[in-house]
């Protein structure tokens, strides 16, 4: 820019008065905060009920405590490679490269639903897949996936409430035992998940569970028709299913180094087709049985990382990183999922240099 | 040497409140966006995307216009102080034009993310996956951001400074093509 050598052209401005020069100022200042507070409107300044990742993050450190550089649910687990090998049989409902190559490679996680990474294999009987499937094309499919059929509830906001109801009391240290059952009893929607989980037991190995992705997606086909899917992993060895957990508080991994080491386990990927009236936005919902089945292909899993080390440690299993070919549901759940895992990423993210260095056994 | 202009080259101005509508309704998406966990979040971050890789195409253009042609003086009775804050906070600002695009895309890529600005466009990979720079990355996309939005407050007073108080031509030189008189 260059300094004008000469006075503005034109006649000089009139100097405001006094008056006018205030209200001028005012003006200015009004435009300015109504931009900035518009801006603070939209990031949720005025609005401290609003339900943030933040928040949802928050509430898992407060039941959990905060054990840095580890995941802030579904904290203990173990990573595993393999490939799937597609069938075909999904080919006519979606594009999906992953449906339609032979071969997809995979990096996968198996682990525990619950926030502290030192709980015993036995405090939930609920255990959790993720899968990364990197086709050809570059694109990617995630999907974290649990064992129990439904979610209990069947929005971020009814998810929020039961963990708030887990809450340590600050005089007793414990939650108030009251609290989960009122919760309970003010949400029905909850009924099948307290159902199912009522006969669940904490199975002995990862490898003899069924894994369900409990939201719906859609399946895209060429002409882009949407099909209401949604889909499981099933063993397809059932040699220990119903075992009883074994003693010690770290048999899982073990047992999976162990089958392992004998040579790959399998799981059949299922996609279950909704029919017109199945709940596709709730995942506290059954759906009906005799829905058509797709057996899309076999996971094939080959061998465990550590999950400190391991591949899958760094990766973020939002359930909405989808290749061409699958979209998600207009299910609450799916974009609270996918905005809580990326809070909680970037704060395990920033606390790498924290992890313990040994085993994850290793208590730090 | 050729009499300085009194306004803005119309593909300049074009660009400029092209970008001015483009980076606030960015700044406004990212500000949603990361306080929400309803399905706005889905749709806020699909826009955020593209819409970012759109301003930084621009701005590439916008750099190479500005050094490409004239831009008016500032009025030669301004103090001292305000040339050089008018002239920081551009820099300021084209830098986070640059920068802020280029964070997020890096970011991406830092965290393994297959970068889709689309349900099938994508976009090579700029950085190798590594969770520490991703965090690095993502929490400074986040801070420049929240600076952006501050730089832009400053222009915007500034700007109708120069209109309703001071009256000088620099409002008018980047509103219209000629001068009023």
């Amino acid at each position: 820019m260059v300094d004008r050598s000469s006075p503005p052209g034109g006649p000089q401005r009139p100097p405001l008065s006094a008056a006018s020069l205030v209200l001028r100022l005012g003006g200015i200042a009004v435009v300015v905060a109504a931009v900035a507070g518009a801006f603070a409107y939209v990031h949720g300044n005025f609005d401290p009920q609003r339900l943030t990742p933040k928040a949802l993050v928050d509430v898992l450190e407060k039941n959990n405590g905060v054990h840095p550089g580890f995941r802030r649910n579904h904290a203990k687990g173990v990573c595993v490679i393999g490939h799937f090998e597609s069938s075909g049989e999904a080919r006519p409902y979606s594009v999906a490269q992953v449906f339609n190559e032979p071969r997809t490679p995979v990096v996968g996680r198996f682990a525990l639903p619950a926030g502290n990474p030192y709980a015993p294999d036995s405090a939930v009987p609920i255990r959790s897949l993720a899968l990364r499937f990197t086709q050809a094309n570059g694109q990617q499919w995630r999907t974290g996936m649990n064992s129990m059929p439904v979610f209990p509830v069947g929005t971020p906001e009814a998810f929020y409430q039961l963990q708030q109801a887990q809450l340590p009391d600050p005089a007793t240290g414990k939650p108030d035992p009251a609290k989960v059952p009122a919760f309970f009893a003010a949400h029905p929607e909850a009924v099948p998940f307290l159902t199912w989980v009522k006969t669940a037991k904490p199975s002995a190995s990862y490898v003899t569970e069924t894994y369900n992705s409990v939201n719906a997606f859609y399946l895209v086909d060429a002409s882009g028709k949407k099909q209401a899917v949604r889909w499981s992993m099933a063993p397809l060895a059932q040699d220990a299913a119903g075992a009883v957990a074994p003693e010690g508080s770290d048999f899982l991994e073990k047992d999976l180094v162990r089958r392992l080491a004998e040579g790959p386990l399998r799981f059949q990927l299922n996609l279950t087709l909704a029919n017109a009236d199945d709940p596709v936005n709730d995942a506290s919902k059954v759906w009906p049985a005799g829905r058509k089945m797709l057996n899309a292909g076999t996971l094939v899993l080959e061998k465990t990382q550590p999950q400190l080390s391991g591949e899958c440690r760094d990766i973020n299993y939002d359930p909405l990183v989808l290749p061409a070919g699958i979209e998600g549901s207009d299910d609450p759940l799916l974009a609270a999922r996918s905005a809580g895992y990326a809070d909680s990423y970037l704060r395990r993210t920033s606390e790498v240099s924290q992890l313990p260095t040994g085993k994850q056994e290793a208590r730090p | 040497m050729r009499t300085p202009p009194t306004h803005f080259n119309p593909l300049a101005r074009l660009l400029h409140w092209l970008m001015a509508l483009m980076i606030i309704a960015m700044l406004f998406i990212g500000a949603g966006m990361v306080t929400s966990v309803s399905a706005r979040h889905e749709w806020l971050i699909n826009l955020h995307k593209p819409l970012g890789i759109a301003i930084l195409l621009l701005v590439i253009v916008r750099i190479l216009v500005r050094l490409g042609t004239r831009q008016p003086p500032l009025p030669a009775d301004l103090p001292g102080w305000q040339v050089m804050a008018a002239k920081a906070s551009h820099l300021l600002l084209y830098a986070l034009m640059l920068v802020l695009p280029l964070l997020g895309w890096a970011m991406i890529s830092a965290a393994g993310d297959p970068v889709m600005l689309g349900r099938s466009l994508q976009l090579p990979s700029i950085l190798p996956a590594d969770a520490q720079v991703f965090a690095l990355l993502r929490k400074a996309h986040g801070y420049l951001a929240y600076l952006l939005f501050l730089t832009v407050l400053l222009h915007l007073a500034a700007a109708l400074f120069h209109g309703w108080v001071r009256r000088d031509e620099v409002l008018d030189s980047m509103l219209r093509g000629r001068s009023r008189d």
